[in-house]
């Protein structure tokens, strides 16, 4: 198994891998986000009791640390040999290939998302599941009113907004680059894989903007 | 109509591996815009010469497209900034009268400088050597018809196989990679029949030898696919990582 670290493509495998996954978990999480507009009651229900401090979200917790860990290890990794392998000196006349700009800037992309989430974590996870966890004071089981009053702030939504706006950068590339990292692709595959990944990008950006914005608005808890 | 034109070039002088290098500019006055790129570089060797300077060096050979030794980074495109060609297909048509053009080596740490415009590229040779190639005991021709391919397989494969491995895709990536290169190398034997019965470990040697020489990891930027001379798509890619994959998985 030592190919998945010292072959480039065993590396690359392993970050698609781990993007994957980070992306299934990105669509769990909107979709639970959502229904903070519908009701808070639900909201609260499927954050303690469905998630919460029980055993199998502690377990999914950890596994979830352990993709965001690999995803971002690997990265820092793959940049730095990359930037070996393109040699000291750089183009006087700068390279003007065309390509994507996400595509040129997906570590860049990573570290703004990665900076949004030790604000998030604290914000969020930190006094929900964290100091339940650890007997901390102060754990709250209100969750859908503590992400209300977080995004009364509207620097934070703005904070928020910029964060998700990279997260789509991010996707918009990473989802098919992963797909044709692990194999999937060809001629034929390769628009259906890039207009799958726009619309799964397009839907975890616009929902999790869409809940902080309306949240902000006071457009929440319609249904209640 | 072409006309003739007065430019500067900006030519990156190295001594040699060591050198710390820099770049140069040199006027040139009346290239007729039907003269090639080469060409252009050749008179302006031809004025060193005269001035006792030292010419400046690079690869050209067979200046038809086909050879794979001419190199060039020129404003900011491997092989110019016209489409799908080499730098010997450039023709000076694509540039106007007072315009500074900017001429690099390739730039990647496994393909060091030799001197001036010229770079090592056996790294590529010594990915070919580790599998490119199908080990046949020649005997007697067999007919054509024996083995049957599918059309498109053909197509595919003979695609594949219009790489000249010039590098360029090295060049223009960020990353340094040379998965286009190997890609297409891998491509071009695994969809055919004969090709087939050696894939894994082809896959699985040349891709270690990649590794080894320093070439980078790929980010499926595209860059390569936008600047090679040949087309070469980046499909291909993603048919070497599932050639390499299933290799991995077997063993």
């Amino acid at each position: 198994m030592s190919w998945l670290i010292k072959s480039s493509i065993g590396r690359k495998f392993v970050q698609s891998l781990s993007g994957l996954f980070l992306i299934l978990f990105l669509l769990f999480h909107v979709c639970m986000n959502l229904v903070l507009i519908f009701n808070y009651e639900t909201y609260n229900f499927l954050a303690n009791e469905m998630l919460g401090a029980n055993w199998w979200a502690i377990v999914g917790t950890i596994v979830i640390f352990f993709g965001f860990g690999v995803h971002i290890i690997y990265s820092i990794f793959l940049t730095l040999q990359n930037r070996k392998a393109r040699g000291n000196i750089r183009y006087e006349s700068s390279s003007k290939t065309p390509a994507t700009w996400s595509s040129k800037n997906m570590f860049v992309l990573g570290l703004v998302i990665a900076l949004f989430l030790v604000l998030h974590l604290y914000q969020m996870w930190y006094q929900m599941q964290f100091k339940e966890l650890f007997m901390i004071e102060g754990a709250r089981h209100d969750s859908a009113q503590l992400v209300e009053e977080v995004f009364s702030n509207i620097w934070v939504v703005i904070l928020y907004v910029v964060a998700f706006i990279a997260l789509w950068f991010h996707l918009t590339h990473g989802f098919w680059s992963a797909l044709h990292t692990v194999g999937w692709n060809n001629d034929i595959w390769m628009k259906r894989i890039k207009m799958i990944g726009n619309v799964l990008s397009a839907f975890i950006c616009i929902g999790f903007i869409a809940v902080a914005v309306l949240m902000h608005l006071g457009y929440s808890n319609l249904l209640a | 109509m072409d006309k003739d034109i007065n430019i500067k070039v900006k030519v990156w002088r190295q001594n040699g591996p060591k050198d710390k290098g820099h770049f140069e500019v040199y006027p040139l006055e009346n290239i007729s815009q039907g003269s090639s790129f080469l060409e252009m570089l050749d008179i302006l060797n031809e004025n060193l010469i005269n001035e006792g300077k030292e010419p400046v060096v690079f690869d050209h050979d067979c200046r038809e497209g086909i050879c794979g030794i001419c190199s060039l980074y020129i404003d900011g495109h491997p092989h110019g900034p016209d489409e799908d060609i080499t730098t010997c297909q450039l023709h000076m048509r694509t540039f106007d009268e007072g315009d500074t053009i900017t001429v690099e080596p390739w730039r990647s740490t496994a393909f060091p400088v030799i001197k001036d415009l010229m770079v090592d590229r056996t790294a590529f040779d010594k990915i070919i050597q580790a599998g490119g190639y199908t080990s046949v005991n020649t005997g007697g021709t067999p007919d054509a018809n024996a083995i049957l391919i599918p059309h498109d397989q053909a197509e595919l494969a003979m695609d594949a196989a219009a790489c000249i491995g010039c590098g360029a895709c090295v060049a223009a990536c960020k990353n340094g990679s040379a998965m286009l290169f190997v890609s297409a190398k891998v491509s071009q034997l695994a969809l055919l029949p004969q090709g087939k019965v050696e894939a894994a470990k082809r896959a699985k040697s040349m891709v270690a030898k990649m590794d080894e020489l320093g070439f980078g990891n790929c980010t499926n930027t595209g860059a390569c696919e936008v600047e090679c001379p040949k087309n070469i798509s980046i499909s291909n890619i993603a048919r070497l990582n599932r050639e390499f994959l299933k290799a991995k998985f077997k063993d």
